[in-house]
């Protein structure tokens, strides 16, 4: 690990500032950000520690909804009686994700900036557009199993790792910011998360100096919430696919339908069109087909992630048919 | 923690029995203990001030940090560097090797302590992050020569092998007890609005899955759970 300057600051504004200054990082729960400090790929030359701010709670809205601090512990917010109540599918997301100790320790707001996982991002050794713009992408020619079928560039075709962040995407959850200035803003979660493009170094929308305070759940929405997560072992392992879905039917008929995925891309991903085609389909195989093919338009595998194309298929068809049975 | 647990390199020791001091960061001797331990010199090299030796190279010289930890309920102050994870200060500065380096990246879960009650990776958090916190380690969960009951399991289920994961498996399942009799869901519980009563042998492996074993004896392991789950209601 390269040597930094630790500190911690008063307030939030001052992380902000903090945040606006070169080679500094933030530092709340840390799991992602110390594996990729001993590891070099991050080497800051100030963390700055922002565990102790009042970021930790989660509060019921004016709207009906919830707000969820930046701070809050990715393990209080899974268990969390209302979010269990109304927001099923963020609980069981964030239950599906890491190990009970790292979610004892991971945020809200780390969970969100998490960087990938791709073998060769870790890599310090290989070519990453995103670890070193401009060096090429090792995993378009090499191992990408894991990697993505749908939102990639040529320069970058890294999957997003969080499970917390699909269901987000379903819920239309908003991110609450502040800058060095002390201006806050507001930016929805289908806008959070960026595409590669040519500039996969640069990953979310924020910019220099700007910090997320709060993630924001609408008011609870009708239907049934499920999170399915296929991956290599039954637990403690990211996602090969996953699906967030909440799906309000009656009779064997669907009134409407929000379906997120993980694993698939740069960023939780979600089509409009998949959703529109349900509403008001009939429940049957037909129909989660044309879901599924709207969701997988443009869809392309890169040698080992081509499995992926027809195991989102199967997935979106088990976990729509369970949710039509329910 | 008596004297006589602290390592040769490490004796500056100042106040009470209940408030060590060690001023650990400006030396490190090589005794015959590190000598013979040629990982455990590896690892103290590997805790060296770093920006030291790289100067002129624009690096940031780390400056050494004072904190306070309880530890099994006694307070120790440290001066480390900032680089220091907490498994490091645990393991290298005040000699308690209970809590072992597995994978050191959060993986394996060989370095699970509880943090407030809480259990974590003491190597994937730093121990400047830590001040003024009470932490548990292996070390500090039975009474006396009476073990813990989870320790005690254990030893009658035969719940390992090498042994290497063992103290992290025991202060995860007390860990993953406390969460449960809290009320905590886990993935695999099927309804997320009933709180868990008793733990399936599918939830205690859900919930444990965070310390490997790569000897395999997890049946034995679940089932040490389970027995020391029944003494505590």
């Amino acid at each position: 690990m390269k040597a930094f300057s630790y500190e911690r600051v008063p307030s939030v504004t001052d992380a902000a500032i903090a945040a606006s200054k070169p080679g500094v990082k933030i530092i709340a729960g840390g799991t992602n950000l110390l594996d990729l400090m001993k590891l070099q790929v991050e080497t800051p030359s100030t963390l700055v520690d922002i565990n102790r701010l009042p970021l930790d709670k989660i509060e019921e809205t004016s709207e009906g909804g919830l707000r969820v601090g930046a701070l809050v512990r990715n393990s209080d917010l899974a268990a969390d009686v209302r979010v269990r109540q109304h927001y099923g599918v963020l609980s069981r997301a964030l239950l599906a994700g890491a190990s009970a100790q790292l979610r004892n320790k991971a945020t809200t707001a780390g969970n969100l900036l998490q960087r990938t996982r791709c073998y060769y991002f870790y890599d310090v050794t290989k070519p990453c557009n995103k670890r070193v713009p401009g060096s090429g992408c090792s995993a378009l020619a090499g191992f990408n199993r894991i990697h993505a079928i749908l939102g990639g560039s040529e320069a970058c075709i890294a999957t997003h790792p969080s499970d917390m962040a699909v269901a987000m995407r379903a819920l239309d959850a908003k991110v609450e910011t502040i800058d060095h200035e002390g201006r806050t803003r507001t930016i929805p979660i289908a806008d959070f998360h960026r595409l590669p493009g040519h500039t996969p170094d640069i990953e979310s929308d924020l910019a220099s100096g700007e910090i997320v305070t709060a993630v924001t759940l609408p008011p609870p929405l009708p239907g049934v919430q499920v999170y399915r997560k296929v991956r290599d072992r039954a637990s403690y392992a990211f996602a090969l696919v996953s699906v967030a879905a909440i799906v309000d039917s009656v009779g064997g008929r669907i009134r409407s339908a929000r379906l997120a995925f993980g694993g698939l891309a740069p960023r939780p991903w979600r089509i409009a069109a998949a959703e529109k085609g349900l509403t008001n389909a009939a429940a049957d195989a037909r129909a989660f087909g044309a879901a599924a093919d709207a969701v997988l338009e443009g869809a392309r595998g890169y040698g080992s992630n081509d499995f992926k194309i027809p195991l989102t298929r199967r997935t979106l068809h088990a976990v729509l048919g369970e949710i039509s049975r329910t | 923690m008596s004297q006589a647990t602290l390592p040769q390199t490490y004796p500056a020791k100042h106040g009470t029995d209940m408030e060590d001091t060690y001023a650990i960061f400006p030396t490190v001797e090589v005794t015959r203990r590190t000598v013979i331990e040629t990982g455990t010199t590896a690892l103290l090299l590997s805790s060296l001030p770093r920006g030291a030796l790289a100067a002129g190279t624009g690096q940031v010289d780390p400056v050494p940090t004072s904190i306070a930890l309880r530890i099994n309920g006694h307070l120790h102050n440290l001066t480390l560097d900032p680089r220091t994870t907490l498994l490091d200060a645990l393991r290298e500065h005040l000699a308690l090797t209970g809590s072992k380096k597995g994978c050191d990246h959060g993986q394996c879960g060989a370095c699970t302590v509880l943090v407030e009650g809480r259990r974590i990776n003491s190597c994937l958090t730093l121990a400047v992050m830590h001040d003024g916190q009470s932490i548990t380690t292996v070390e500090g969960l039975a009474f006396g020569e009476d073990l813990h009951p989870m320790q005690a399991a254990l030893v009658e289920h035969d719940g390992f092998q090498c042994g290497y994961c063992t103290s992290g498996q025991i202060c995860s399942a007390v860990g993953m007890l406390a969460e449960s009799r809290e009320g905590a869901p886990s993935y695999v519980t099927a309804d997320l609005t009933q709180s868990a009563t008793e733990l399936s042998d599918d939830e205690i492996r859900e919930r444990m899955s965070g310390n490997i074993c790569r000897c395999a004896a997890y049946p034995n392991i679940v089932a040490a759970i389970r027995q020391a789950m029944g003494e505590q209601t």
